[in-house]
């Protein structure tokens, strides 16, 4: 990995119509406290404005935060449409309530790693400090 | 005693409950126990510890009468069903009759929820309590391409006066009552339900119920928004002008802190934003419907969260009761002891817990919903084991059911009312939350009421800091979450969730577009269009409404007029 100098930005995003961010706000606020650069889209964002979110923002990680159960749909769109955009080099993560028998399958998707309830902030940022590094 | 101003309280005193003689003799006593203190602390290393709530409120190691030396029996106690009513809203409490037994249930199809439903009642729950998918939720069709992956997979999907037909099948709708908990579209569900009441011969004035309609707390915490702030405040007065004239036995509104807590807020914060919600619609109907504070104000209702912290919640509960009760009389005026009283739902923390060994979770739900009843909740709620998981399963909401069914019939709390009333610590503790919960008001009432507050983010900023401090306390072992971080073990088998089947959203979109297709479709655009003249008007829109709904009119037709009308909110994403 070279460092680039530049620091890990990162996308936190919810895709979908679920409204509860507590989640995916605690996590911007502990990747910002760890030094990474931080873009929250706010609620209600269709995996289109989430991609194009990420591209224009040139970021290293897009986390997906969903607890109403429509990760599958979502989180495939959303790599559907980084590799649309030539932008599958992005990490994609996702966190919420999934159920363990969907994470093998998110996984073969292109989802690096799911994250569920009771996972400390200290193990997240750890993972994005040892699995992302920035794009150059 | 009635001109006394919120929050500052009275100075006449009623009934003094120590005399100075009696606190001397407490205080005398209290140097003996603090030397056996000073011996027992050489022994045991309970220095530098804190002892803390849930929400981080430093506790004492023992309260006296000296902690409440200042309170009035008449004035802060009293007698249930009497203003303050810190003891309760019933006269007689849970003698006369118990709180209902209200599970929160949706999923899948109107047909899968009906069949939930009628399991429930069957087993015993009192009162009906819906819970619609995300589209429905935020005013989408089932066939909006918003929806896609959604339908169906968080509570029931609702389309139009069809599903509703579907969804009440059978159910005694003039003897049950149904809590919906629907926010934008309120006006849209309510007026479903009121048309299939009037099809089953059901007069409006036998029905009752609630809409949970209270949109500030989804700015502040739930966040299904849909239109601005003003006309969204503007739908639910004229629900609550609506509800006041024709619909009688019904909650027009269920100001909800239940949310607030769950976003992850403080105890305090959560009494001190839904009080300052209720105060903020109490006065928009004032100003904008010109209705007499007495006319309406008995028919709001409450919601709150029971969270982990068992003493902290019971005197959250009380604190409520005792704190509107003074805003209705001494700063709204109200004449009528039904505006004073302030009854309301209650909900165990679904935040509280957890995926990791999820049987524990019917131990949190005990404590919790022993708390609610403890503080006198007039409904309950409690969570099934899987509901971190997945929604709940047929066996863990049974489950869930019969606890509540313990607590009231098994362990002999509901013998007497208030139990912990006088207890120094739940007293002194009550108190205390009272007093940090009226700073925030006061705070509040200073920046320019509640709806200039959530435009400036203030709660919403308050509640993730205090998140995000929770969050951390958790991390570095500061509070124990058992099976998070204490008591770990390696766990091979879930309990078996709930699966939603994907046939549903495919089912839903033939079932809408059948519907399309038969309705009279000349009478929907009349419909539509008369709405639409109506929003831009000060007219009252429930009617417009009912009648759309009653020519099948789908809910997104309707709000996609008000959405056209009144614009969109989007969320600013404070973190």
């Amino acid at each position: 990995m070279v460092n680039s100098g530049r620091k890990i930005r990162i996308l936190v995003a919810k895709p979908g119509l679920d409204g509860h961010d507590r989640g995916a706000r605690v996590i911007a606020r502990a990747y910002r406290d760890a030094g990474f650069e931080v873009v929250y889209t706010g609620l209600h964002q269709t995996p289109e404005q989430i991609v194009a979110a990420a591209l224009q923002e040139d970021v290293d990680l897009i986390g997906l935060s969903v607890l109403s159960g429509a990760h599958m749909y979502l989180f495939k769109r959303v790599l559907e449409l980084l590799k649309a955009n030539k932008a599958d080099d992005v990490m994609v993560i996702g966190g919420g309530i999934i159920p363990e028998e969907d994470i093998p399958k998110l996984k073969k998707l292109g989802i690096k790693e799911i994250f569920l309830p009771g996972t400390s902030l200290d193990n997240i940022v750890g993972w994005v400090r040892d699995n992302v590094s920035p794009r150059c | 005693m009635d001109n006394c101003p919120p929050g500052i309280g009275c100075k006449v005193k009623g009934l003094i409950m120590f005399t100075e003689k009696t606190l001397q003799e407490v205080e005398e006593g209290k140097k003996g126990w603090e030397k056996e203190v000073g011996k027992a602390r050489r022994q045991k290393a309970e220095k530098g510890k804190r002892f803390s709530t849930v929400s981080d409120l430093e506790i004492k190691e023992i309260y006296t009468p000296e902690d409440i030396k200042d309170l009035d029996f008449a004035k802060d106690i009293g007698y249930p069903g009497i203003f303050p009513f810190t003891r309760g809203c019933q006269p007689t409490m849970y003698r006369g009759r118990e709180w209902t037994f209200r599970m929160f249930a949706g999923m899948g199809s109107a047909e899968d929820t009906n069949k939930r439903w009628h399991h429930l009642l069957k087993e015993g729950e009192t009162g009906l309590s819906t819970a619609f998918d995300f589209p429905t939720l935020m005013g989408y069709d089932s066939d909006s391409p918003r929806a896609r992956g959604e339908c169906g997979r968080c509570g029931v999907a609702i389309d139009t006066l069809r599903d509703f037909e579907i969804l009440t099948h059978r159910i005694p709708l003039d003897s049950v009552t149904t809590s919906m908990t629907i926010n934008p579209p309120a006006s849209v569900l309510w007026a479903m339900y009121l048309v299939i009441a009037e099809k089953a011969g059901i007069s409006w004035d036998k029905i009752g119920g609630t809409i949970q309609n209270d949109m500030l707390k989804e700015f502040i915490a739930q966040k299904t928004f849909m239109l601005p702030p003003e006309p969204s405040i503007r739908l639910i007065s004229d629900t609550i002008e609506f509800g006041t004239q024709h619909v009688p036995l019904w909650n027009p509104i269920s100001i909800s802190g239940y949310h607030i807590r769950e976003a992850g807020s403080t105890a305090i914060q959560e009494l001190a934003f839904t009080l300052a919600d209720g105060i903020a619609y109490v006065q928009d109907v004032m100003e904008r419907k010109k209705m007499d504070v007495d006319s309406f104000a008995p028919r709001l209702s409450f919601f709150f969260n029971s969270h982990l912290d068992f003493f902290e919640e019971i005197a959250k509960f009380r604190a409520a009761r005792r704190m509107w009760a003074e805003i209705m009389r001494y700063r709204f005026k109200a004449k009528n002891p039904r505006s004073w009283w302030m009854r309301f739902h209650t909900q165990t923390a679904g935040c509280s817990l957890t995926a990791q060994q999820p049987y524990n979770n019917i131990v949190r739900t005990t404590t919790e919903a022993l708390a609610a009843v403890m503080g006198g909740t007039q409904s309950l709620h409690t969570n099934a084991l899987d509901e971190t998981l997945a929604l709940p399963s047929e066996f863990a909401a049974t489950i869930a059911l019969r606890t509540q069914q313990i607590l009231a019939d098994e362990i002999g709390v509901t013998n007497t009312i208030d139990p912990l009333a006088g207890s120094y610590f739940v007293e002194s503790l009550t108190k205390l939350m009272e007093e940090k919960a009226w700073e925030y008001i006061n705070k509040i009432d200073e920046m320019g009421g509640m709806l200039a507050a959530i435009d400036k983010g203030f709660p919403q900023m308050e509640i993730a800091d205090a998140a995000y401090h929770y969050q951390r306390q958790i991390d570095k072992g500061e509070k124990v979450v058992v099976g998070v971080n204490k008591y770990v073990i390696e766990e091979k088998v879930p309990p078996e969730i709930l699966k939603i089947d994907e046939a549903v959203e495919e089912k839903q979109m033939a079932r809408l577009q059948k519907v399309k297709k038969e309705r009279d479709n000349h009478k929907v655009i009349q419909i539509l269009s008369d709405l639409r003249a109506a929003s831009k008007t000060d007219k009252n829109l429930m009617p417009y409404v009912i009648e759309a709904v009653r020519e099948y009119t789908t809910e997104q037709e309707i709000c996609d007029v008000w959405r056209d009308v009144f614009g969109e909110y989007r969320d600013p994403g404070f973190y």
